[in-house]
């Protein structure tokens, strides 16, 4: 008896349940992603906070990004900071026609609460930035979101 | 021949599918974004009417906690030069005033908080900046909702926080920019 059973192979791990696991976890990320709109050309490192409130509704969000143009654009924008709408490098000037925009493309109904987010970079000056918020407020876009990483210390 | 019959049509191999769901899988982790939009939230003010006379409404100096930045990212706050990490002790003294300080705020309704930075102030020191003074008005309400409710505000009904809320209600005023020096 003792012989019969050592001359046993060992059993192959059955693999049969892999692509159900696999595919469990492939539906969890497709359902969850959100794949990214706009590809920046501006570099952006957000500055970090302890008062950060979550943005509600994401569809509702228009996003002005600020920072230098990455390696890619550097030798034809240079190293200072910019403004990216959409999918391209801006004034703060063409900040109320990119609002007009956004706002055309939603209900009336949804307009009111419209957010504007801000991701710029931590290097970024206040000049660039002071444009573009006193343009917002040329167009009555009120609601502004700095956009922040968390941080944990507190000073 | 015969024997040949006998097989049955043979079963689909599905060995390759794990590795199908695989690379599936991994372009959908590398595509995927779960940041969560998180930021400080603040109301621009609208923009005064050209035809507006100027209503500089005049406030009490003591009801004013001045915070200057300048381009070398150095603060001032009421004449004093302030590192950021004691900005939020300032504040909270200032709103609060436990001590009935003739120099500082009547009352937390009557206290404002007038925020002015240069063009060349850094954006991270800014945010700090913002950071700081919503964090002293966040801790003074968690304070207020601990003394007269005894539980922290995220507990507290919409009535009462909202009562928390108007008691220390947050006003930054922030200046029309110009240009203040101090850096390149």
């Amino acid at each position: 008896m003792k012989l019969e059973k050592k001359k046993k192979p060992t059993p192959a791990i059955s693999t049969s349940a892999l692509p159900d696991i696999v595919f469990m976890l492939l539906f969890f990320f497709m359902v969850t992603t959100v794949m990214r709109q706009t590809d920046l050309k501006v570099k952006v490192v957000v500055p970090q906070a302890t008062e950060i409130q979550k943005l509600e509704k994401k569809s509702l969000v228009s996003y002005i990004y600020i920072g230098a143009p990455s390696d890619n654009y550097k030798a034809k924008f240079g190293t200072a900071p910019r403004v990216q709408l959409n999918d391209a490098f801006a004034t703060p000037k063409q900040v109320p026609e990119f609002i007009e925009k956004e706002r055309a493309a939603r209900s009336e109904a949804e307009v009111p609460f419209l957010t504007t987010s801000i991701k710029a970079d931590r290097d970024a000056k206040m000049g660039i930035v002071t444009d573009v918020k006193q343009e917002l407020r040329k167009v009555n876009a009120l609601k502004l979101n700095y956009s922040s990483s968390k941080r944990s210390e507190v000073y | 021949m015969a024997k040949k019959k006998d097989r049955g049509t043979p079963e689909v191999n599905a060995g390759s599918m794990a590795d199908i769901a695989f690379l599936l899988l991994i372009f959908f982790l590398v595509t995927t974004t779960i940041d969560t939009d998180k930021g400080i939230a603040i109301r621009l003010p609208p923009m005064p009417e050209p035809n507006q006379q100027d209503n500089n409404i005049k406030l009490k100096e003591r009801n004013v906690l001045k915070v200057l930045v300048n381009a070398a990212d150095q603060l001032l706050v009421d004449g004093q030069p302030m590192s950021i990490k004691e900005l939020k002790k300032t504040a909270k003294e200032f709103i609060d005033n436990p001590m009935k300080d003739p120099t500082k705020a009547e009352s937390p309704l009557k206290a404002v908080i007038s925020l002015k930075n240069d063009r060349g102030t850094s954006y991270n020191l800014y945010i700090q900046v913002h950071n700081e003074l919503k964090a002293a008005y966040n801790e003074l309400r968690e304070a207020k909702a601990q003394n007269d409710y005894g539980k922290s505000m995220e507990k507290l009904p919409e009535a009462q926080q909202e009562e928390i809320r108007n008691y220390y209600r947050q006003v930054i005023s922030e200046a029309e920019p110009e240009d203040l020096g101090g850096g390149n």
